[in-house]
């Protein structure tokens, strides 16, 4: 095969190979060390919110120079989240400065000495307004590591045609949802029983409400006392009496607000989001998907839930520590707070923003269409705030991922569980997840 | 290796005597050897370089308490590591998972491939038709297979799952998890065993199977008798690349059904343990024991297979 004829070589213009090697040399410095050339560049690393990109340029906006904020998108589930920020940070990445935790991460970063503790000015704004929960998120060794972003908290939410009256306590959901099934009603108690955070949580949530505890208050020691095991048994209930979903034990958020939204379920337990997804996808039946605080063990003590949402801390390799906790304050402001809770439906950590009453541009009256306000996005914000004064944190450790993976696997499926038997190995092997020496399952 | 070179002396008296003891080599074989060390010395050194120092230092970690949220915690703990993996359940029962899997779907495989691979070779029209369509499932990324099989598992919303009895969810239960996780194994790379099988069948010489058929032996008896163990070596590359595949098996699980109901192979143990729980000497220790676990297996087949193995010094002749 005969090769078409070259052009003389000669004669290239040896700029050409000139750029190639500047091209590649910027390729390799966009990889591996984006913002350090110019010190004005702040990195902020935080999981993907559609219109988180408007905040960033308003603050950068607001900053008029001081530093510029790139967003970077991290994955989508927490895990992936995590693992990209730890391995980078346990190298000394120096390319990252602000950086958006789960509430689940703030005392191991801060342990591991990744992230920079907020002081003076700093500290009294970071806290300024904020709900006793999401703070206490932000806190480890009674200091501050982050500035709360947003919150979240888990509400019981029910179909009104099914039951007018929610039930207050987990023994009358149970009553009502044996009495919907024999009346051949959707009767389902939806929750996330996959082996996976979201089990955790819900157990949490059940353990505070039944006040237990599972680790003493430093985070050194595993109690699981009375109230844990009175959890272990609610769960042992609930999944052994027919009530649940036949895929419970691979349901994560989004399969049960599904299934409540296909009319299984008489009664789901999530968050918030699955309010504006039932808006959108099922706005005939809106009306009668309805809300309520979460349920208690017994009569007259709140339900306490499980608290989730973001923090957002400095790095410790930041070069730019000062302007790095500023572009922090700006991105989590009460302003931008209220925005992202219209827009991206991410509940505020700062009380105030709950009794705002102005639509996102004052000037116009507010309509849930193209003008929302709080009042229109958030028809539970009550119940949210009430919520979050009588919230559940879950146990702050170093060593939460551990004790997570842990704690996931004992109690799945939920519907095996031996109360005594279970509370006993969740105390053996919790202690060694503890001690970061036993093996993560 | 070394018997190509010991073929290319021919008629070397050493060879025909039948002593142990090693022939005086001349000066020119010296040489020779010497130059061949030298032109492989850059390919071992590499292979030194990107092997062998990883694996070296895996196993000091492994020797390690070392936690990377505990930084000040590093401390060298000798066999704590190992006895804190091989006491624990969770191990075992992934270990048990994993061999299962292994066992499992390798066999299959190997029926399946073995029969794709007949088909392929004898196949007289659309050969080159044939030959694709059949490898289409090993083109396919595993990850984005995993996942057309979990949602077609999945109640409501899979074709597959909508089969099967009402209310099933087999994703959630323990067996019929493994059946989907092996299926999808199966289904995935029975045509990387059917090509490497393909190749094994292209070495059987037609002569010698006419001769076969002349003697009188049945088709059954020229499969078993004559081309199985010509190609011997062919099946033994193939079931120890497979086998040593699917004991590292990650990616259909971690989609499949992430671990749950004990169906964690040990890749998804040390993953979580090392990336998850950023527990380097744990982390180490486990994948030192896979490596061990592999390296045996690799041992026991070229043993159990003998003389046939690729690279042993008679390679295959009898």
């Amino acid at each position: 095969m005969a090769l078409p004829p070259t052009r003389p070589r000669r004669h290239r213009p040896p700029a050409r190979a000139a750029v190639l090697a500047c091209a590649l040399v910027t390729g390799a410095g966009l990889v591996t060390a984006c913002g350090t050339d110019d010190n004005r560049t702040i990195d902020v690393y935080y999981a993907p919110e559609d219109n988180f990109q408007t905040v960033v340029d308003d603050c950068n906006e607001q900053a008029d120079g001081r530093y510029r904020i790139v967003y970077h998108k991290l994955p989508r589930d927490a895990d992936g989240q995590r693992e990209q920020m730890v391995r980078r940070l346990a190298a000394g990445d120096e390319t990252m400065d602000v950086l958006g935790l789960d509430v689940t991460w703030v005392p191991e970063f801060a342990e591991a000495g990744w992230i920079e503790e907020w002081t003076g000015d700093r500290k009294a704004e970071a806290e300024r307004d904020v709900l006793p929960g999401p703070l206490a998120t932000a806190q480890w060794d009674d200091r501050l590591w982050a500035a709360p972003k947003n919150t979240n908290v888990q509400l019981l939410w029910y179909d009104d045609r099914l039951t007018p009256e929610p039930p207050s306590t987990w023994d009358e959901m149970i009553r009502d949802s044996k009495r919907l099934k024999r009346e051949g009603e959707p009767h389902q108690i939806l929750f996330t029983g996959a082996q996976y955070e979201g089990l955790v949580v819900f157990y949490n949530s059940l353990v505070a409400s039944a006040g237990g505890r599972i680790l003493s208050d430093d985070g050194e020691r595993v109690i699981i006392d009375e109230g844990a095991v009175e959890a272990l048994r609610i769960l042992k209930e609930i999944t052994t009496s027919g009530l649940t979903d036949p895929s419970l034990t691979n349901q994560q958020e989004d399969e049960v607000r599904l299934a409540m939204q296909q009319g299984r379920g008489a009664f789901e337990i999530n968050w918030p989001f699955v309010y504006a997804s039932y808006a959108a996808e099922k706005p005939d039946t809106l009306q009668h998907f309805k809300w309520a605080p979460y349920p208690s063990v017994q009569q007259g003590e709140p339900g306490r839930s499980t608290i989730g949402g973001y923090d957002l801390a400095v790095s410790s390799a930041s070069t730019n520590k000062p302007a790095a906790f500023e572009a922090a304050l700006c991105l989590r402001s009460a302003e931008h707070q209220k925005y992202s809770a219209l827009k991206d439906g991410v509940p505020p950590s700062i009380e105030t923003v709950y009794d705002d009453t102005e639509p996102l541009d004052p000037s116009k009256p507010a309509d849930p269409e193209d003008n929302p306000s709080m009042a229109t996005e958030y028809p539970m914000r009550g119940t949210i705030k009430e919520a979050l004064q009588n919230s559940a944190v879950r146990p702050l450790t170093p060593a939460y991922q551990n004790l997570s993976t842990v704690m996931a696997k004992v109690l799945s499926p939920p519907s095996e569980i031996d109360p005594q038997r279970t509370a006993e190995r969740l105390r053996e092997e919790l202690t060694a997840a503890l001690d970061s020496k036993g093996v993560i399952p | 290796m070394s018997h190509a070179v010991t073929d290319a002396s021919g008629g070397e008296p050493a060879a025909s005597t039948g002593t142990p003891k090693k022939a005086r080599l001349s000066e020119g074989r010296k040489a020779e050897r010497r130059l061949g060390w030298l032109l492989c010395a850059p390919a071992a050194i590499v292979m030194l370089a990107v092997t062998g120092y990883p694996i070296v230092y895996s196993i000091w970690l492994s020797l390690q308490r070392y936690d990377l949220r505990f930084p000040g915690e590093q401390e060298f703990v000798g066999l704590d590591n190992y006895i804190a993996v091989l006491s624990n359940p969770y191990w075992w029962t992934a270990f048990g998972t994993t061999m299962l899997i292994t066992v499992v779907t390798v066999a299959i495989e190997f029926v399946l491939g073995m029969a794709l691979a007949l088909v392929m070779h004898r196949t007289l029209v659309g050969r080159g038709l044939v030959r694709t369509v059949a490898l289409i499932p090993y083109g396919i990324v595993t990850v984005a297979a995993a996942f057309s099989w979990y949602y077609a598992w999945t109640p409501e919303t899979g074709y597959l799952a909508n089969l099967l009895a009402e209310g099933g969810a087999p994703l959630t239960e323990y067996g019929p998890s493994l059946l989907i996780i092996a299926l999808a194994e199966v289904w995935k790379t029975t045509p990387f065993m059917a090509l490497l099988l393909m190749a094994g069948l292209a070495l059987v010489p037609d002569d010698l199977m006419r001769a076969a058929s002349m003697d009188g032996a049945n088709a059954w008896q020229r499969f078993t008798k004559v081309m199985l163990p010509v190609m011997k070596p062919a099946i033994l590359v193939a079931l120890l690349f497979r086998t040593l595949d699917a004991f590292r098996i990650f990616d259909n699980i971690f989609v499949l059904t992430g671990g749950s109901n004990d169906t964690s192979s040990v890749s998804m143990q040390t993953y979580n343990n090392l990336i998850k729980g950023l527990n380097l000497g744990i982390g180490s220790a486990m994948a030192v024991l896979i490596f061990l676990t592999v390296a045996l297996i690799a041992f026991l087949f070229v043993k159990g297979f003998g003389t046939a193995a690729p690279g042993s010094d008679d390679g295959g002749k009898r």
